[in-house]
């Protein structure tokens, strides 16, 4: 579960976010949805503290993260982040790269993160690129293995920076097909995306962020079929033709 | 013009007068400058690995999330990027036992590795800081988001990549740090430019300091290819 209450950030006199209030119950998956410069990447990173909010709270699974002396890189072990840019650690192996995680913040050890780690990458159609740095590999490959890596922490929540933005065209969809797949298990879903598609097909919710508000909150239903802001209508016109 | 050119040309045949190198190796002055350039080496190595952990450490603290560490970082780099390495030896040997007495009992040869330590450690230090903001940020944010502590995501993720970025700089600094050592002519501790300059003042001069010429270019020479392969490899890497 992961709650914001009266979330604010500025960045300078930019004021990026305005008194956000979202609660992502356990297990749902939600998709956000905005244009550039929304603040819709800034909310989720609020999610995980990679941007600390100005004021208001965030609060994971019960643990307020924004307070002092929270248990920020705890809570974090359990809430992965999958970013647009992939990230990699481009001097490891991609297994490395799922173990590394594991072995240094959670004590699991080398044989067991391995393991686990082989497995994930089965699951996302790579286990022969275990060896391979993530240089030689295509930008859906890297991303699939990002995801990978935030898998073998054995994560309760999922975040998903625009997951595909940064992909050329032919590689988002064997991307998606991972997310969609992962979207059929309990584990609570936080999807910053423009993929529309993926929206109606894994969502169930669907939250329409702009100018750092939350303008529509509901089914992707409601979203797609009837919105009742003019602004989300104005949006949708323009990105269904 | 003839005269003069005649002069010089004497000047440079003299160097290589037989008498005189006679005379070096009489008073055994090879053996002399091998002994100080076994220092040099010893005074080297010991002095590059103290400047590798200085320069580590303040260019981490210089990129770190708290300001005091970054002015203290600050600080140490530009003071002793600023003044004399001579300087700071004279100062360790001579200056510091006044302020403090008990470190008079610092050998000359700990003073001439602690001076070369805490100048290259300055000059590592700006290439680490350098090669750490070379790392695209979002490693760092990858390595938080994975629940990594700062000091975790440094250690595993960031400086291992930033130190192949600072490698080719780093032999440079090693290169330097060699011919450095020579400031034991400063503070009388007989490392080869000691022992060449004594040499010279007591036997010849051609030989004494030709000779220890040749030496550091031996020692300094190799590394500064290897710098330049690194850095042509960095090249081709990006």
């Amino acid at each position: 579960m992961i709650e914001l209450k009266n979330v604010e950030k500025y960045f300078g006199q930019n004021h990026v976010l305005k008194d956000v209030n979202l609660l992502v119950p356990t297990g749902q998956k939600i998709v956000i949805i905005g244009p550039s410069g929304s603040g819709k990447s800034t909310m989720i990173r609020c999610m995980n503290l990679l941007e600390h909010p100005t004021s208001g709270s965030v609060t994971v699974d019960g643990v307020e993260i924004t307070a002092k002396k929270a248990p920020v890189a705890k809570v974090r072990q359990s809430v992965a982040m999958v970013f647009q840019q992939f990230n990699l650690y481009p001097h490891k192996t991609v297994l490395e790269n799922l173990t590394l995680a594991p072995t240094v913040v959670q004590g699991v050890s080398k044989a067991e993160a391995v393991d686990s780690g082989m497995a994930y990458l089965e699951r996302v159609g790579l286990s022969d690129k275990a060896q391979a740095y993530p240089a030689q590999l295509s930008g859906g490959q890297q991303q699939r293995v990002a995801i990978a890596r935030a898998l073998n922490m054995h994560p309760r929540i999922l975040l998903f920076d625009e997951p595909t933005s940064a992909l050329d065209p032919e590689m988002i969809q064997e991307v998606l097909d991972v997310i969609v797949g992962l979207a059929q298990e309990g584990i609570t879903m936080v999807v910053v995306t423009h993929e529309m598609g993926f929206a109606r097909q894994a969502a169930d919710r669907v939250v329409f962020v702009d100018d750092g508000q939350i303008l529509e909150d509901g089914t992707p239903e409601h979203f797609f079929e009837n919105p009742t802001n003019e602004r989300t209508k104005l949006f949708l016109s323009k990105i269904l033709r | 013009m003839s005269v003069g050119f005649s002069q010089w040309f004497s000047n440079i045949v003299y160097m290589f007068n037989l008498q005189h190198w006679q005379l070096f190796f009489q008073v055994g002055g090879l053996v002399g400058l091998l002994h100080g350039l076994l220092f040099t080496l010893e005074i080297s190595l010991l002095g590059l690995l103290f400047a590798l952990i200085l320069g580590v450490i303040f260019g981490v603290l210089a990129t770190s999330q708290w300001k005091v560490m970054r002015a203290v970082a600050r600080v140490y780099v530009e003071f002793f990027q600023n003044t004399p390495l001579m300087l700071q030896a004279i100062f360790i040997a001579f200056g510091l036992p006044i302020v403090w007495p008990a470190a008079r009992h610092i050998p000359l040869f700990m003073v001439i590795v602690i001076a070369v330590s805490l100048y290259h450690g300055a000059y590592i230090s700006e290439a680490v800081r350098a090669g750490i903001q070379s790392i695209h940020r979002g490693q760092l944010e990858a390595s938080l988001s994975q629940g990594m502590t700062y000091v975790q995501a440094m250690r595993y993720v960031v400086i291992p990549q930033a130190l192949r970025v600072v490698l080719p700089p780093l032999t440079n600094q090693a290169v330097n740090l060699i011919k450095n050592t020579s400031i034991g002519v400063a503070i009388g501790f007989a490392e080869l430019m000691y022992q060449a300059k004594m040499y010279s003042d007591m036997a010849a001069t051609g030989p004494s300091f030709l000779l220890a010429a040749l030496m550091y270019f031996i020692l300094c020479f190799p590394l500064a290819r290897l710098a330049k392969r690194l850095e042509d490899k960095a090249e081709v890497n990006n």
